[in-house]
Protein backbone atom coordinates (compact mmCIF):
# COMPACT_ATOMS: atom_id res chain seq x y z
CA UNK A 1 0.00 0.00 0.00
CA UNK A 2 2.79 2.34 0.89
CA UNK A 3 4.33 1.58 -2.46
CA UNK A 4 1.12 2.55 -4.19
CA UNK A 5 1.21 5.88 -2.39
CA UNK A 6 4.84 6.22 -3.41
CA UNK A 7 3.88 5.65 -7.04
CA UNK A 8 1.19 8.29 -6.94
CA UNK A 9 3.74 10.75 -5.59
CA UNK A 10 5.77 9.92 -8.70
CA UNK A 11 3.13 11.54 -10.95
CA UNK A 12 5.09 13.41 -13.60
CA UNK A 13 5.59 17.01 -12.59
CA UNK A 14 4.07 19.78 -14.61
CA UNK A 15 6.19 20.72 -17.57
CA UNK A 16 7.49 24.15 -16.59
CA UNK A 17 9.53 26.63 -18.54
CA UNK A 18 12.95 27.13 -17.03
CA UNK A 19 16.18 28.88 -17.90
CA UNK A 20 19.04 26.64 -18.96
CA UNK A 21 22.56 27.96 -19.31
CA UNK A 22 24.75 27.30 -22.31
CA UNK A 23 27.85 25.38 -21.24
CA UNK A 24 29.54 25.04 -24.62
CA UNK A 25 28.93 25.46 -28.33
CA UNK A 26 30.40 23.31 -31.10
CA UNK A 27 30.15 23.98 -34.81
CA UNK A 28 29.16 20.65 -36.38
CA UNK A 29 28.81 21.74 -40.01
CA UNK A 30 28.70 25.14 -41.73
CA UNK A 31 24.97 25.22 -40.93
CA UNK A 32 24.58 23.29 -37.68
CA UNK A 33 25.76 23.92 -34.17
CA UNK A 34 25.54 21.89 -30.96
CA UNK A 35 24.64 23.64 -27.72
CA UNK A 36 25.41 21.81 -24.50
CA UNK A 37 23.06 23.04 -21.79
CA UNK A 38 22.98 22.85 -18.03
CA UNK A 39 19.32 22.53 -17.07
CA UNK A 40 18.68 23.14 -13.36
CA UNK A 41 15.61 20.93 -12.99
CA UNK A 42 16.09 18.01 -15.37
CA UNK A 43 14.47 14.67 -14.62
CA UNK A 44 16.46 12.84 -17.30
CA UNK A 45 15.34 12.04 -20.81
CA UNK A 46 14.82 9.20 -23.27
CA UNK A 47 16.56 8.91 -26.63
CA UNK A 48 14.38 10.56 -29.28
CA UNK A 49 12.77 13.19 -27.07
CA UNK A 50 12.86 16.92 -27.70
CA UNK A 51 12.57 20.21 -25.85
CA UNK A 52 10.60 23.34 -26.62
CA UNK A 53 12.79 26.40 -26.63
CA UNK A 54 11.54 29.98 -26.69
CA UNK A 55 12.99 33.40 -27.20
CA UNK A 56 11.31 36.47 -25.80
CA UNK A 57 12.05 39.87 -27.30
CA UNK A 58 12.16 43.01 -25.21
CA UNK A 59 8.74 44.00 -26.49
CA UNK A 60 7.32 40.67 -25.31
CA UNK A 61 7.16 39.02 -28.73
CA UNK A 62 7.81 35.30 -28.37
CA UNK A 63 9.08 32.71 -30.82
CA UNK A 64 9.05 29.06 -29.88
CA UNK A 65 10.57 26.02 -31.60
CA UNK A 66 11.17 22.36 -30.81
CA UNK A 67 14.69 20.89 -30.87
CA UNK A 68 15.62 17.25 -30.48
CA UNK A 69 18.05 16.13 -27.83
CA UNK A 70 21.27 14.71 -29.29
CA UNK A 71 22.87 13.43 -26.10
CA UNK A 72 22.29 9.99 -24.61
CA UNK A 73 20.34 9.84 -21.35
CA UNK A 74 23.45 8.67 -19.46
CA UNK A 75 25.59 11.55 -20.73
CA UNK A 76 24.51 13.70 -17.81
CA UNK A 77 23.89 16.80 -19.90
CA UNK A 78 21.52 18.03 -22.53
CA UNK A 79 22.93 18.63 -26.00
CA UNK A 80 20.82 20.15 -28.78
CA UNK A 81 22.01 20.38 -32.36
CA UNK A 82 20.39 23.25 -34.21
CA UNK A 83 20.38 23.70 -37.97
CA UNK A 84 20.52 27.30 -39.12
CA UNK A 85 17.60 28.23 -41.34
CA UNK A 86 18.39 31.54 -42.96
CA UNK A 87 14.91 33.05 -42.72
CA UNK A 88 14.22 31.52 -39.31
CA UNK A 89 13.43 33.49 -36.18
CA UNK A 90 15.13 31.27 -33.61
CA UNK A 91 17.83 29.16 -35.25
CA UNK A 92 20.00 32.08 -36.49
CA UNK A 93 20.13 33.34 -32.92
CA UNK A 94 21.06 29.92 -31.57
CA UNK A 95 23.63 29.32 -34.33
CA UNK A 96 25.22 32.77 -34.60
CA UNK A 97 24.70 34.67 -31.37
CA UNK A 98 24.41 32.42 -28.33
CA UNK A 99 27.61 31.97 -26.34
CA UNK A 100 28.62 29.92 -23.30
CA UNK A 101 27.16 31.51 -20.20
CA UNK A 102 24.02 32.73 -21.95
CA UNK A 103 20.61 31.56 -20.78
CA UNK A 104 17.87 30.08 -22.93
CA UNK A 105 14.31 29.32 -21.89
CA UNK A 106 13.16 25.73 -22.42
CA UNK A 107 10.75 23.07 -21.27
CA UNK A 108 11.22 19.35 -21.57
CA UNK A 109 11.88 16.56 -22.10
CA UNK A 110 8.88 16.05 -24.37
CA UNK A 111 7.56 13.01 -26.20
CA UNK A 112 6.83 9.36 -25.53
CA UNK A 113 6.22 8.02 -29.03
CA UNK A 114 9.36 8.76 -31.02
CA UNK A 115 11.62 7.22 -28.38
CA UNK A 116 13.84 4.18 -28.34
CA UNK A 117 14.63 2.08 -25.28
CA UNK A 118 17.46 -0.48 -25.19
CA UNK A 119 14.93 -3.01 -23.92
CA UNK A 120 13.34 -2.98 -27.39
CA UNK A 121 15.22 -5.95 -28.77
CA UNK A 122 15.64 -6.54 -32.44
CA UNK A 123 17.35 -4.68 -35.25
CA UNK A 124 17.23 -0.92 -35.23
CA UNK A 125 16.87 0.79 -38.60
CA UNK A 126 17.31 4.56 -38.57
CA UNK A 127 16.54 6.82 -41.53
CA UNK A 128 17.55 10.48 -41.29
CA UNK A 129 17.15 13.43 -43.60
CA UNK A 130 19.32 16.47 -42.81
CA UNK A 131 19.06 17.55 -39.19
CA UNK A 132 16.65 14.65 -38.65
CA UNK A 133 19.81 12.81 -37.60
CA UNK A 134 19.70 14.54 -34.19
CA UNK A 135 17.20 12.38 -32.25
CA UNK A 136 18.57 9.28 -34.00
CA UNK A 137 22.06 10.21 -32.79
CA UNK A 138 20.75 10.09 -29.21
CA UNK A 139 19.63 6.51 -29.94
CA UNK A 140 23.01 5.59 -31.47
CA UNK A 141 24.81 7.13 -28.52
CA UNK A 142 22.62 5.34 -26.01
CA UNK A 143 23.19 2.04 -27.75
CA UNK A 144 26.91 2.79 -27.87
CA UNK A 145 26.99 3.10 -24.07
CA UNK A 146 25.68 -0.45 -23.66
CA UNK A 147 27.95 -3.45 -23.16
CA UNK A 148 28.91 -5.76 -26.02
CA UNK A 149 26.28 -8.38 -25.19
CA UNK A 150 23.49 -5.81 -25.10
CA UNK A 151 24.70 -4.26 -28.35
CA UNK A 152 24.68 -7.66 -30.03
CA UNK A 153 20.94 -7.84 -29.31
CA UNK A 154 20.41 -4.66 -31.29
CA UNK A 155 22.24 -4.50 -34.62
CA UNK A 156 21.81 -1.02 -36.04
CA UNK A 157 21.82 0.50 -39.50
CA UNK A 158 21.61 4.17 -40.31
CA UNK A 159 20.62 5.52 -43.71
CA UNK A 160 21.39 9.23 -43.70
CA UNK A 161 20.43 11.58 -46.51
CA UNK A 162 22.32 14.88 -46.60
CA UNK A 163 22.78 17.54 -49.26
CA UNK A 164 26.57 17.29 -49.37
CA UNK A 165 29.29 15.52 -47.41
CA UNK A 166 29.99 18.78 -45.57
CA UNK A 167 26.38 18.84 -44.39
CA UNK A 168 26.69 15.46 -42.65
CA UNK A 169 26.27 16.26 -38.96
CA UNK A 170 28.37 14.14 -36.52
CA UNK A 171 30.39 12.86 -39.50
CA UNK A 172 33.52 11.96 -37.53
CA UNK A 173 31.53 10.21 -34.80
CA UNK A 174 29.52 8.26 -37.39
CA UNK A 175 32.73 7.21 -39.16
CA UNK A 176 34.10 5.99 -35.83
CA UNK A 177 30.94 3.97 -35.18
CA UNK A 178 31.20 2.42 -38.63
CA UNK A 179 34.95 1.75 -38.35
CA UNK A 180 34.44 0.04 -35.01
CA UNK A 181 31.65 -2.06 -36.58
CA UNK A 182 29.27 -0.64 -34.00
CA UNK A 183 26.83 0.51 -36.62
CA UNK A 184 26.36 0.24 -40.35
CA UNK A 185 26.28 3.77 -41.71
CA UNK A 186 25.06 4.43 -45.25
CA UNK A 187 25.15 7.98 -46.59
CA UNK A 188 23.33 9.32 -49.59
CA UNK A 189 24.13 12.77 -50.92
CA UNK A 190 21.31 14.58 -52.70
CA UNK A 191 23.25 17.48 -54.19
CA UNK A 192 27.01 17.62 -54.59
CA UNK A 193 29.17 14.55 -54.12
CA UNK A 194 32.94 14.85 -53.76
CA UNK A 195 35.18 13.51 -56.54
CA UNK A 196 35.51 9.75 -56.32
CA UNK A 197 32.35 9.40 -54.18
CA UNK A 198 31.26 5.77 -54.40
CA UNK A 199 28.20 6.00 -52.16
CA UNK A 200 24.62 6.80 -53.04
CA UNK A 201 24.04 10.10 -54.78
CA UNK A 202 20.29 10.59 -54.96
CA UNK A 203 17.20 10.92 -52.79
CA UNK A 204 16.14 7.93 -50.74
CA UNK A 205 14.03 5.67 -52.94
CA UNK A 206 12.50 2.22 -52.89
CA UNK A 207 15.55 0.47 -54.34
CA UNK A 208 17.81 2.07 -51.75
CA UNK A 209 15.51 1.13 -48.88
CA UNK A 210 15.29 -2.44 -50.12
CA UNK A 211 19.07 -2.63 -50.29
CA UNK A 212 19.79 -1.02 -46.92
CA UNK A 213 16.93 -2.05 -44.62
CA UNK A 214 16.50 -5.43 -43.02
CA UNK A 215 13.70 -7.48 -44.57
CA UNK A 216 10.37 -6.97 -42.84
CA UNK A 217 10.54 -10.58 -41.63
CA UNK A 218 13.38 -9.53 -39.30
CA UNK A 219 10.91 -7.08 -37.71
CA UNK A 220 13.29 -4.14 -37.28
CA UNK A 221 12.24 -1.17 -35.19
CA UNK A 222 12.33 1.72 -37.62
CA UNK A 223 12.71 5.42 -36.80
CA UNK A 224 12.44 7.99 -39.59
CA UNK A 225 13.15 11.67 -38.97
CA UNK A 226 13.67 14.57 -41.33
CA UNK A 227 11.77 16.91 -43.62
CA UNK A 228 8.09 16.04 -44.09
CA UNK A 229 8.50 14.96 -47.73
CA UNK A 230 11.31 12.51 -46.88
CA UNK A 231 9.56 11.12 -43.81
CA UNK A 232 6.29 10.52 -45.62
CA UNK A 233 7.84 8.93 -48.70
CA UNK A 234 10.16 6.69 -46.66
CA UNK A 235 7.37 5.58 -44.30
CA UNK A 236 5.06 4.81 -47.22
CA UNK A 237 7.75 2.83 -49.05
CA UNK A 238 8.66 0.83 -45.94
CA UNK A 239 5.03 -0.16 -45.41
CA UNK A 240 4.84 -1.13 -49.09
CA UNK A 241 7.92 -3.28 -48.49
CA UNK A 242 6.00 -5.16 -45.82
CA UNK A 243 7.03 -3.42 -42.61
CA UNK A 244 4.25 -3.07 -40.06
CA UNK A 245 3.17 0.57 -39.87
CA UNK A 246 3.19 0.30 -36.08
CA UNK A 247 6.91 -0.47 -36.18
CA UNK A 248 7.76 2.51 -38.38
CA UNK A 249 7.91 5.55 -36.12
CA UNK A 250 8.10 8.95 -37.71
CA UNK A 251 8.90 12.50 -36.74
CA UNK A 252 8.59 15.38 -39.18
CA UNK A 253 10.93 18.36 -38.91
CA UNK A 254 9.60 21.68 -40.10
CA UNK A 255 11.18 24.39 -42.23
CA UNK A 256 10.49 27.21 -39.76
CA UNK A 257 13.59 27.61 -37.68
CA UNK B 1 7.53 26.91 -49.91
CA UNK B 2 5.42 23.86 -50.53
CA UNK B 3 2.53 23.49 -48.10
CA UNK B 4 3.53 19.86 -47.65
CA UNK B 5 6.64 20.97 -45.79
CA UNK B 6 4.53 22.99 -43.36
CA UNK B 7 2.74 19.83 -42.27
CA UNK B 8 4.26 18.40 -39.13
CA UNK B 9 2.92 15.77 -36.75
CA UNK B 10 1.68 15.25 -33.23
CA UNK B 11 5.22 14.94 -31.87
CA UNK B 12 5.54 18.69 -32.32
CA UNK B 13 2.42 19.25 -30.18
CA UNK B 14 3.86 17.26 -27.26
CA UNK B 15 4.81 20.38 -25.33
CA UNK B 16 1.51 22.23 -25.57
CA UNK B 17 -0.36 19.01 -24.81
CA UNK B 18 1.58 18.80 -21.56
CA UNK B 19 -0.05 22.11 -20.63
CA UNK B 20 -3.36 20.23 -20.71
CA UNK B 21 -2.43 16.74 -19.55
CA UNK B 22 -0.20 15.55 -16.72
CA UNK B 23 1.42 12.85 -18.85
CA UNK B 24 2.94 12.66 -22.29
CA UNK B 25 0.18 12.49 -24.88
CA UNK B 26 2.16 11.73 -28.03
CA UNK B 27 2.13 8.00 -27.26
CA UNK B 28 -1.58 8.04 -26.32
CA UNK B 29 -3.92 6.32 -28.76
CA UNK B 30 -6.67 8.54 -30.12
CA UNK B 31 -9.77 7.42 -32.00
CA UNK B 32 -10.98 9.83 -34.68
CA UNK B 33 -14.60 10.89 -34.27
CA UNK B 34 -14.85 11.21 -38.05
CA UNK B 35 -13.74 7.80 -39.31
CA UNK B 36 -12.97 5.72 -36.23
CA UNK B 37 -9.30 5.25 -37.10
CA UNK B 38 -7.13 4.75 -34.03
CA UNK B 39 -3.47 5.65 -33.74
CA UNK B 40 -0.87 7.43 -31.63
CA UNK B 41 -1.42 11.17 -31.20
CA UNK B 42 2.16 11.55 -32.55
CA UNK B 43 0.96 10.34 -35.95
CA UNK B 44 -1.76 12.98 -36.32
CA UNK B 45 -0.87 15.62 -38.89
CA UNK B 46 -0.14 19.02 -37.41
CA UNK B 47 -0.89 22.25 -39.17
CA UNK B 48 0.36 25.32 -37.35
CA UNK B 49 -0.94 28.81 -37.80
CA UNK B 50 -0.35 32.16 -36.15
CA UNK B 51 -2.37 31.53 -33.03
CA UNK B 52 -2.31 27.79 -32.55
CA UNK B 53 -2.39 24.36 -34.07
CA UNK B 54 -4.77 21.91 -35.67
CA UNK B 55 -4.11 18.16 -35.49
CA UNK B 56 -5.84 16.24 -38.27
CA UNK B 57 -6.57 12.56 -38.72
CA UNK B 58 -4.04 11.07 -41.18
CA UNK B 59 -6.76 8.76 -42.53
CA UNK B 60 -9.72 11.10 -43.18
CA UNK B 61 -8.35 14.61 -42.51
CA UNK B 62 -10.93 15.37 -39.80
CA UNK B 63 -9.67 18.06 -37.40
CA UNK B 64 -9.18 15.92 -34.31
CA UNK B 65 -7.81 18.50 -31.93
CA UNK B 66 -7.62 22.28 -32.13
CA UNK B 67 -5.64 24.47 -29.77
CA UNK B 68 -5.70 28.25 -29.96
CA UNK B 69 -3.81 30.54 -27.63
CA UNK B 70 -5.17 34.01 -27.00
CA UNK B 71 -4.21 36.46 -24.31
CA UNK B 72 -4.68 34.67 -21.02
CA UNK B 73 -6.55 31.76 -22.59
CA UNK B 74 -5.75 28.38 -24.06
CA UNK B 75 -8.82 27.36 -26.08
CA UNK B 76 -9.11 23.66 -26.85
CA UNK B 77 -11.55 21.84 -29.13
CA UNK B 78 -11.37 18.07 -28.60
CA UNK B 79 -14.60 17.24 -30.41
CA UNK B 80 -12.74 15.30 -33.12
CA UNK B 81 -11.50 12.74 -30.60
CA UNK B 82 -13.98 10.03 -29.75
CA UNK B 83 -11.73 8.17 -27.34
CA UNK B 84 -8.28 8.55 -25.83
CA UNK B 85 -6.27 5.67 -24.42
CA UNK B 86 -3.34 6.93 -22.37
CA UNK B 87 -0.46 4.66 -21.31
CA UNK B 88 -0.35 5.06 -17.56
CA UNK B 89 2.94 5.41 -15.76
CA UNK B 90 1.11 5.41 -12.45
CA UNK B 91 0.25 2.05 -10.88
CA UNK B 92 -3.18 1.59 -9.39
Amino acid sequence: MNEAIGESVATPPRLEWQVASVVSVTQETPRARTLVLAVPRWAGHRAGQHVDLRLVAEDGYQAQRSYSIASAPADGMVALTVERLDDGEVSPYLCDVVQPGDGVELRGPIGGYFVWEPAQRGPLFLVAGGSGIVPLMAMLRQRGRADVAARAQVPVRLLYSARTLDDVIYRAELEQLADASQAEVVLTLTRQAPPGWSGYHRRVDRTMLEAVSWPSSDEPNVYVCGPTSLVESVATLLVELGHAASRVRTERFGPTG
Amino acid sequence: MQTEELRLDGNAAGGVLRELFVQDMTAALGTCAGCGATGPVATLLEYGHGMGIVLRCPTCDTPVLRIVRTTGLLRVDLSGIRFLSIPSTIDE
